[in-house]
């Protein structure tokens, strides 16, 4: 069986180019702050959701919408009218990370299908098959902090289908348990859709080179000739102890396309791509070099190699957690 | 208002962490919260001293809850969390994992590293049992006051995190083992060395973060002996005081000194900043722009 291409979209451009490139699936989100890419200038109206998804259907793929952050308190029916309008859209699915929206999404729209977000980092089969018995869900993205025998051993003690990150942006922290965003610059993930927002980065010449600063904090400094990678939180370097370096993780991007045949082992069912900010272009390459890669799998060709690594972050990718030692 | 002890983060030998729950046993605080919430590797180290630290706890009064882990992926995490419930105390569920091995209609407690944002999960909870919830430290003000008000409707306490380094996030990598050139598998325990975590600054010298084995914390302690009124008006019910090496006991005096009147909060602030590691104090999630403002004069 051929492994599911799940791609990005933040505009109805890119959904448009990732469908022409042979995407599977498109995930996207509806412009405000019920999902977790909650950036100027991206995501979907309501009408342009509708456009999409009819856009996706005629041509044999499917759309999931993310309506994953933390409804705030208060203001919960934001999130409520969400999940209504992806369905009347004709939503193959919405992807959900709060319980209490798994809930209200069981009882109000049970016949909208239930993806399980990164979000809600379900690490292991017991709570996997806990929101598949309580929520009926049918598919769950698995945190970045396991490993390929350790997703092998998860499918097998579930029914529910699982989707795995490939490419694209790497989390650190355990998904939807992190509030370092929030703590330096007062917007965070779960409650606004945003981590190291743009709108709090300042940078500044100084005499020892460039520094970016979030929040008011050193991120990084770089010489005037070395790339300078958005300064994300998690990827800063560091003092601890007697140690500068970068304490958390480097200013890298995962890419797990060599890993493609092994976790198509290990039972998974679909690939995602992270990447909603990403331009229609860069997001139609991926695509295809994606399709190829699981086409050729599919078919017990060899894996063309190592085509994606100058789109990587930074200029360098890794496995992440797919490999035991990153830990 | 009344004051709880949350568990431990840190990792400590197996007589200080006896010790601790000792002097424990003769604060001012209500209730405890023992057992492990960070690292499973940590465990074995103290895991036989629990049930007479539980017993001493219980006959000086309190009442006392197990931590679930905050991450469970490995099979022998797993187990553990299975078993959380054979001790006889109520778990609090640190990871939504314990909460599927919780029979059905059974007491548990809900931690603040469960992602309680709004009316709807909290509500669900407290229709599986949910007796007391911590909300998560992110948490603004108006987002308490919402929850504490459904708290009071439905019966169930509702606590915010009142002092301590703040749990920003957990990772399946572990930062101590790579500080020091190794891995989560062979860390050698490095982060026993820091019992408060070791401090992580900008390369401006600005100390921002606090590593702590596969949890990053806040290197500012939250307080928010500051709040105390605007928290007790929305209804909170309890403080939660987070362990910290030094004389925790003055810590939990100054905060029950405030809740009594007899203390004023600026005057436990200023005790409170001199017990904390590094010295600075936060409560910007509750009030603030961003997490790490600290609502009264810098220290």
């Amino acid at each position: 069986m051929t492994l599911e291409i799940v791609c990005p979209a933040g505009t109805p451009a890119a959904l448009r180019a990732a469908v022409k490139a042979g995407a599977h699936t498109i995930y996207c989100g509806f412009a405000d702050e019920t999902n977790a890419r909650n950036f100027p200038g991206l995501n979907f109206g309501r009408a342009e959701m509708a456009e999409g998804i009819a856009f996706a259907h005629a041509r044999g793929s499917k759309v999931l919408v993310a309506i994953n952050t933390y409804p705030r308190a208060g203001a919960e029916h934001l999130w409520h009218a969400a999940i209504a309008d992806a369905e009347t859209a004709g939503a193959d699915a919405v992807i959900l990370a709060d319980i209490g929206l798994l809930a209200f999404a069981a009882e109000h729209h049970p016949g909208l299908r239930r993806h399980l977000s990164v979000q809600a980092a379900a690490a292991n089969s017991d709570i996997i098959n806990f929101y598949a018995d309580t929520f009926d869900v049918k598919r769950v993205v698995l945190p970045r902090v396991l490993s390929v025998p350790e997703i092998a051993a998860i499918n097998a003690e579930i029914d529910v289908e699982t989707e795995v990150f490939v490419f694209g942006g790497l989390c650190v922290m355990a998904e939807g348990r992190c509030s370092l965003s929030s703590y330096a610059t007062g917007e965070s993930p779960n409650m606004n859709g945003v981590c190291s927002p743009a709108s709090h980065v300042k940078y500044s010449e100084e005499p020892d080179g460039l520094a970016a600063r979030l929040g008011g904090y050193t991120i990084h400094k770089v010489g005037r000739d070395e790339p300078a990678p958005y300064p994300t939180l998690c990827k800063g370097c560091f003092t601890a102890g007697d140690k500068t370096s970068h304490t958390f993780e480097d200013p890298t991007s995962l890419n797990a396309e060599q890993l493609i045949p092994q976790l198509a082992k290990a039972g998974v069912t679909a690939l995602k791509i992270e990447g909603r900010q990403r331009s229609r272009s860069y997001v139609a390459q991926v695509v295809r070099n994606f399709r190829a890669a699981v086409d050729a799998v599919a078919e017990g060709r060899p894996l063309p190699a190592g085509m994606l690594a100058r789109l990587s972050e930074g200029q360098s990718g890794t496995t992440g957690a797919y490999k035991k030692t990153w830990r | 208002m009344d004051l709880t002890i949350g568990p431990n983060q840190f990792f400590w030998d197996a007589d200080t962490w006896a010790g601790f729950y000792g002097e424990m046993a003769d604060s001012a605080a209500l209730r405890v919260v023992l057992g492990e919430l960070v690292c499973s590797k940590r465990l074995p180290f103290y895991q036989d001293r629990i049930p007479a630290a539980v017993e001493t706890l219980l006959d000086a009064g309190k009442t006392v809850a197990l931590t679930s882990l905050a991450l469970v992926t490995l099979k022998r995490e797993r187990k553990l969390t299975a078993d959380l419930g054979a001790m006889g105390v109520p778990v609090e569920i640190n990871d939504l994992t314990a909460l599927s091995h919780v029979p059905d209609g059974a007491e548990f407690w809900v931690g603040p590293l469960v992602n309680v944002y709004n009316e709807g999960t909290f509500r669900w909870l407290a229709s599986r049992g949910a007796t007391r919830i911590c909300l998560p430290p992110e948490l603004p003000l108006s987002s308490v006051q919402v929850l504490a008000a459904l708290g009071a409707e439905l019966g169930v306490a509702v606590e915010v995190w009142g002092f301590g380094r703040l749990p920003l996030a957990i990772s399946g990598r572990c930062y101590h083992a790579r500080l020091h050139g190794r891995t989560k598998d062979n860390c050698q325990f490095a982060c026993e060395d820091d019992p408060d975590g070791l401090s992580v600054v900008t390369t401006d010298g600005q100390p921002f973060l606090a590593m702590n084995g596969v949890q990053t914390l806040s290197d500012s302690t939250a307080s928010l002996v500051r709040k105390v009124e605007e928290l007790r008006d929305a209804g909170v019910s309890a403080l939660r005081l987070s362990p910290q090496t030094g004389a925790f006991g003055s810590v939990v005096a100054a905060y029950r000194g405030v809740l009594d009147g007899s203390v004023s909060p600026d005057d436990a602030a200023r005790v409170l900043a001199a017990l904390a590691p590094g010295g600075r104090l936060s409560d910007g999630f509750l009030t603030g722009a961003r997490g790490a403002d600290w609502s009264g004069v810098a220290v």
